[in-house]
């Protein structure tokens, strides 16, 4: 269970010693069960994306807490094997100087497992991401933007996490790979039973996925909803998102 | 193993180590290697041409060349690898701490190192020597001072840039401990970045070694250094120029070795450059064009 409590969070404005702040996300509360997707869905610079980073416990809130099972996701221990994390540009989310084995042997050593255990998990993951084992010696300049992505879902479900934090997981996809995509995190959910914060700009993609569906603007929430509900938002600027993508 | 396997193949690379290994080799063993006391004046040999005896001649007091410039690798080559290996371990390691952690622990570091940079370098390597007395090891401890700040400012800058990777970001949010995170992901980058800087300024600390020994605050006068051997053939310059042979095509081909080196481990380490090789590289089309007709099919 994650459990976010009046978070707040801003940056100051110019430099280090200046005092004016620039107010980022402001009294943002929600909580995510266990196997739950939730889409948090914004424009850009709505926050969406510090959101993001404050879940994974990268970055502190300046107030409120971010709770998982109880334990503050601030700490490493935390977070540990609990939650993991897809990132929008594919070509930094790879270590260039790792094959494909190295990059997802790096988090099984986490989960500590004999070297024999950790090569055959590493097939059966390349298999559920669609790749076949002849990727594992190949590095990342020599993916395709879709194999890459594969690669990182790959990476993030192989600690069998509570919760993974998509950011912009499939937006720098294009169309049929993008739903290819969709479709693979969908089977995933289904094996491994984790939750999953899908953070995204597209509300298609977040409907086609997700069982709730939070709008934040300005760095707040302006309403969260369950998908079977979507069409009756109430909030004008909810509605009005729908309408364009309807449109 | 796979880098030294990798650098083997790429000939200059492989040139240059053997030239590096063998030079510092000859450095450490010095007393077995060279044929006569570097120190042995013989004023009727002086200026004598080379001989059998006397491979590359003597100088203006007779004393042996070949000699003096084995038992010279010891403070322009090992020591000078020593001071470096000293300043950019010790500016390397503040310089991923500043920049992997940024904020006030990077703030603190960086100001200390502005206030060491905002010194001139040979003023401040001058002042130190003055204080600790001239000789080696002071210079040595001198060129420490001086330069870690240096190296800790470059350093930083590049692990800043790979510290902001989404790689890294992913480690941190799994959990992954921050020692490991800077051993395993980071200094690997890094490392190319690092080499370049380092073998760039070894060249210049050569020099500088030998300009302190010109001041009589490094090496003292009978003992051999290369900087100091081309010093004393200054003043035979245009009478007898072939004296400044010797010790400078020694310099010239220990830093382009250094040079040479450090571009090769960096294309070493960096897996992209390395298949960009024109030999692998038609294996590499043949393997992407059967891919393209598996997807295809």
């Amino acid at each position: 269970m994650l459990i976010v409590e009046r978070i707040e969070k801003s940056y100051s404005k110019a430099g280090r010693f200046s005092a004016e702040r620039h107010l980022v996300l402001k009294d943002i509360s929600f909580q995510c069960k266990p196997g739950e997707c939730l889409g948090i869905i914004g424009e850009s610079g709505s926050g969406k994306s510090t959101l993001g980073r404050l879940l994974l416990g990268i970055e502190k809130p300046d107030q409120g807490t971010i709770r998982l099972k109880g334990e503050p996701i601030g700490k490493r221990t935390t977070r540990q094997g609990n939650i993991s994390a897809v990132f929008q540009d594919y070509t930094s989310s790879l270590h260039p100087f790792y094959t494909v084995e190295q990059t997802m042997i790096e988090p099984l050593k986490l989960v500590a497992k004999s070297r024999k255990d950790m090569h055959t998990k590493i097939d059966v993951l390349l298999h559920q991401v669609g790749l076949d084992p002849s990727y594992r010696s190949k590095y990342p300049h020599e993916l395709s933007g879709g194999e890459a992505q594969r690669v990182c879902i790959a990476r993030a479900v192989s600690i069998e996490p509570k919760f993974v934090l998509m950011d912009e997981a499939v937006s720098s996809l294009d169309g049929s790979v993008q739903l290819q995509v969709l479709e693979l995190l969908k089977n995933l959910k289904a094996i491994y039973g984790m939750g999953y914060i899908f953070i995204t700009h597209d509300i298609q993609a977040a409907a086609y996925i997700c069982d709730r569906i939070m709008i934040i603007r300005n760095g707040r929430i302006e309403e969260i909803v369950p998908i079977e509900q979507l069409k009756d938002v109430k909030s004008p600027y909810a509605r009005k998102l729908l309408d364009q993508v309807i449109t | 193993m796979n880098l030294i396997k990798n650098m083997w193949k790429d000939k200059l690379a492989a040139l240059s180590l053997t030239v590096i290994a063998a030079i510092v080799l000859a450095g450490v063993f010095a007393p077995w290697l060279a044929p006569h006391d570097p120190h042995e004046v013989d004023m009727e040999l002086r200026y004598a041409a080379p001989s059998w005896a006397y491979l590359l001649g003597n100088d203006h007091l007779g004393r042996c060349i070949m000699s003096r410039l084995i038992y010279g690798i010891r403070p322009s080559v090992l020591w000078v690898l020593a001071a470096l290996a000293a300043s950019v371990g010790f500016g390397g390691i503040l310089g991923l701490i500043a920049g992997y952690f940024r904020g006030i622990t990077d703030a603190c570091l960086m100001r200390v190192c502005d206030v060491m940079l905002s010194f001139p370098g040979y003023v401040m390597s001058l002042a130190i020597v003055g204080i600790l007395g001239p000789g080696l090891e002071n210079m040595m401890i001198a060129f420490v001072l001086a330069k870690w700040a240096w190296f800790a400012r470059m350093i930083r800058t590049s692990v800043m840039q790979y510290a902001e990777s989404d790689y890294v970001k992913f480690s941190k949010a799994i959990g992954v401990s921050d020692t490991r995170i800077i051993m395993k992901q980071i200094v690997p980058v890094a490392l190319p970045d690092i080499a370049v800087v380092s073998s760039s300024s070894f060249a210049s600390m050569i020099l500088q070694i030998s300009g302190f020994s010109f001041l009589g605050l490094g090496v003292q006068a009978p003992h051999a250094e290369w900087g100091m051997m081309l010093n004393e053939a200054r003043s035979v310059m245009f009478s007898r120029p072939e004296l400044m042979l010797a010790p400078g095509l020694a310099i010239v081909i220990v830093v382009m070795a250094v040079n040479f080196l450090s571009d090769a481990l960096q294309a070493a380490l960096d897996p992209k450059l390395l298949r960009s090789k024109p030999q692998p590289q038609r294996q590499e089309f043949s393997r992407t064009a059967k891919l393209r007709g598996e997807e295809v099919a």
